[in-house]
């Protein structure tokens, strides 16, 4: 199985959240990550599904995603040709014998620090999954007290936008 | 002409129905007899056919009726009452989230929020309910919006940026099919449902007739060419004619149109007509290579691919050596003649349920409409009733929804008034929806009901004596043994006129009798053997070369065809 990222533009309208997930499940496909935003324009939302499957079971449910009365236009996101980013907050235990290691660390992945108490700072990352997962294994030793992470957005490198085309 | 009852919440619409002129509406007993009716309706006229329902366990009731047109892909617009704005999340009196409930079973579903936006809802749900693989839609709509003050226009424009079906198909698909088509040994059109839903039937006839190649009808495209035919092999499938499964197992080239490569067609999927080439014709592009990879796949209106197949295959038969198809037709003729479909009477002397329904379609008027409900009667009436026209044969395919047959001949007569409908029905699936004969003799609606009455869960006791020891759990419904329910009786207190046939020599007047009776719907209780099976069988989980023709009888088993 491989992953994929998929672009979804949808009609802004109430249950469309509830239809797609929905049909990944009733059709037996595991979200891996998801995120649902606006777009630039006031009646289109953008959803970036990341899931795992084989390349057949993939084209499969995106048909199956086609058919939703409210999805425009499905679009798959190469990891080569698009910028793709996660964010994470991190809040890890860093009192003062080991804060100074925890802020290399954090300098390192160019992340930043965005809150801080004696005994813990909560840090703010963003880049590909792997990139975060690299900088939890390197926070890990120090106690991580609570991580959120936010899903995966991606857009297509280049000037064109799948946006404009699918408003015609 | 609307199926439905009223209720709470969508008692505003029904208000200004009380002075209508233009639609009909049909007070149901039971809403899932109202959304079948509008199924049966739907599936006889070619129209959408629409069923009504309140707010909570109206709507929830007609969830079975639309999982089954879903399956079907039958066009049919619910529109249900809901809660008040403000009551709806919470828990409100008979509130229950039916956009929610049916966003599964349907083709698309919306709740309307504003009284501005109910004319385009409605628009928008026919639209899509009659247009590409059509299918059911529900608007739900709740009581405060159906009593606010609007201003009406109409038509409304339709807003459906992710809604654009495509019906013409891809010239250069249909080219590469023709080349198949003129080059195979052994082709075979697979022919569903979707044939009949395009109006297609007389471009498969030329189709056929120009290629000369043998045409298979699945369940849900029984009569979309005629069983008289010389070309037709008959239904594949579970209990298909072994000429027919054979000749898909067998098949070099399978032209699929309108069909979906369904598990009760293809049995084990991965065994299923292993040297065959794949043309898969659908207007919905989920279905090609969803089960059964395409080598030439075309998304269109079955009606337009196979008009455009006609000229191709001509344009390439000009070029290409033809094919002698003889050789094909001698296999295919030698089985269809050792294996044609029969039945044997009963050892016990009991009537046989195949003859039964073999004599009501003989002495039918021909262009007679038949519905079924779920089990061995359908089967049978799927086999020994002979179909000639499309839209002559309704029932319920891939749900497999008993109790379908009442309500279903219940919708088919009220679109087709002037014609003959038969339910062959169970005495299981009568006992879940009779409840509608009491509509039908009230609205005027005189169906014929036959109850192929067993006794039994026929079907399900057919397994319990292949595969489960002989060992018939629950499936006595007491209907022999006890007589209860007296269905004549039952018929006569639903306001309709009840026969009986227990033998041979009852059935021929009886079906007489009934085909003369026009005042009033008739149920004629034919008291059958339980022993009777269906077959051919293709056993559950197995391949289809493992058809058995009759128990113990395995025509495909180490012959090299």
């Amino acid at each position: 199985m491989t992953r994929h990222t998929l672009s979804v533009l949808v009609e802004d309208k109430p249950g469309v959240l509830a239809r797609v997930a929905g049909l990944f499940s009733r059709r037996g496909f595991n979200i891996e990550s998801l995120a649902v935003g606006r777009t630039e324009y006031p009646d289109i939302s953008r959803m970036t599904i990341v899931v795992s499957v084989d390349e057949l079971p993939l084209e499969q449910v995106t048909k199956q995603l086609n058919k939703l009365i409210n999805v425009i236009k499905i679009v798959e996101l190469e990891p080569a040709a698009s910028v793709q980013r996660q964010l994470v907050l991190i809040k890890v235990r860093a009192d003062a014998t080991v804060r100074s290691q925890v802020l290399e660390t954090v300098q390192l992945f160019r992340a930043k620090v965005v809150d801080v108490s004696p005994e813990a700072v909560t840090i703010e990352a963003t880049g590909t999954s792997e990139k975060l997962d690299a900088l939890l294994r390197m926070l890990e030793p120090y106690g991580l007290r609570e991580i959120v992470q936010s899903g995966m957005v991606a857009i297509g490198r280049g000037a064109r936008s799948i946006t404009a085309t699918a408003v015609r | 002409m609307v199926f439905g009852i009223p209720g709470g919440t969508i008692l505003p619409a029904y208000d200004p129905l009380l002075d209508s002129t233009k639609v009909r509406h049909i007070l149901v007993r039971h809403e899932q007899g109202a959304g079948h009716a509008a199924t049966g309706y739907a599936q006889a006229t070619g129209k959408v056919g629409v069923c009504m329902a309140t707010s909570g366990p109206g709507a929830t009731n007609l969830v079975t009726p639309l999982a089954d047109a879903n399956m079907d892909s039958v066009p049919v617009v619910a529109i249900t009452g809901q809660q008040s704005r403000p009551l709806i999340g919470t828990d409100a009196f008979q509130e229950a989230d039916i956009c929610g409930i049916t966003m599964p079973i349907t083709k698309h579903n919306v709740l309307v929020t504003d009284a501005a936006e109910i004319p385009r809802a409605i628009a928008e749900a026919f639209h899509i309910a009659s247009t590409g693989r059509p299918g059911p839609v529900l608007v739900d709509i709740p009581k405060d919006v159906l009593q606010e003050q609007t201003s009406f226009s109409w038509p409304p424009e339709l807003r459906l940026p992710g809604y654009r079906p495509t019906t013409r198909p891809h010239g250069k698909q249909v080219r590469e099919a023709a080349k198949l088509i003129v080059a195979a040994r052994k082709p075979v059109l697979y022919v569903g449902g979707g044939v009949i839903k395009a109006d297609a039937h007389a471009e498969l006839l030329r189709l056929a007739e120009d290629t000369g190649i043998p045409v298979v009808t699945t369940l849900m495209a029984r009569g979309a060419f005629p069983d008289s035919h010389d070309q037709h092999l008959g239904m594949p499938g579970m209990h298909g004619t072994v000429a027919a499964v054979a000749a898909m197992q067998k098949s070099d080239l399978l032209i699929a149109l309108g069909a979906r490569f369904d598990d009760r067609v293809t049995g084990q999927l991965n065994s299923f007509a292993p040297d065959a080439q794949i043309i898969h014709a659908d207007i919905d592009p989920a279905e090609i290579s969803k089960n059964r990879r395409a080598d030439v796949p075309i998304v269109g209106d079955c009606k337009e691919i196979i008009t455009e197949l006609i000229d191709a295959v001509r344009t390439e038969s000009e070029t290409a050596k033809a094919v002698d198809l003889t050789p094909w037709w001698d296999t295919l003729k030698s089985l269809r003649e050792t294996f044609p479909l029969g039945y044997d009477w009963p050892e016990d002397g009991t009537l046989s349920p195949q003859y039964v329904i073999e004599r009501i379609g003989a002495m039918s008027p021909s262009d007679t409409i038949y519905t079924a409900g779920v089990g061995q009667h359908q089967m049978w009436a799927a086999q020994f009733v002979k179909y000639e026209h499309p839209r002559t044969w309704i029932n319920s395919g891939g749900l497999g929804t008993m109790g379908f047959a009442v309500p279903a001949a219940m919708g088919i007569k009220a679109g087709e008034p002037g014609r003959t409908v038969w339910a062959i029905d169970g005495d299981g699936c009568f006992q879940m929806t009779n409840q509608e004969l009491a509509t039908c003799a009230i609205e005027g609606l005189p169906v014929k009901i036959a109850v192929i009455n067993n006794g039994n869960l026929g079907m399900v006791r057919q397994w319990q004596t292949l595969f489960y020891g002989e060992r018939y759990s629950n499936t006595d419904l007491g209907t022999h043994k006890h007589r209860i329910p007296d269905f004549k009786l039952l018929a006569e207190a639903l306001g309709c006129a009840g026969l009986r046939a227990e033998s041979r020599e009852e059935v021929d007047d009886v079906i007489a009798k009934a085909l003369e009776i026009n005042d009033r719907p008739v149920v004629v209780d034919f008291v059958v053997g339980k022993d009777a099976q269906v077959w051919p069988m293709v056993a559950a989980g197995t391949g289809n070369s493992e058809i058995m023709a009759a128990r113990g009888i395995r025509p495909l088993f180490d012959e090299d065809l």
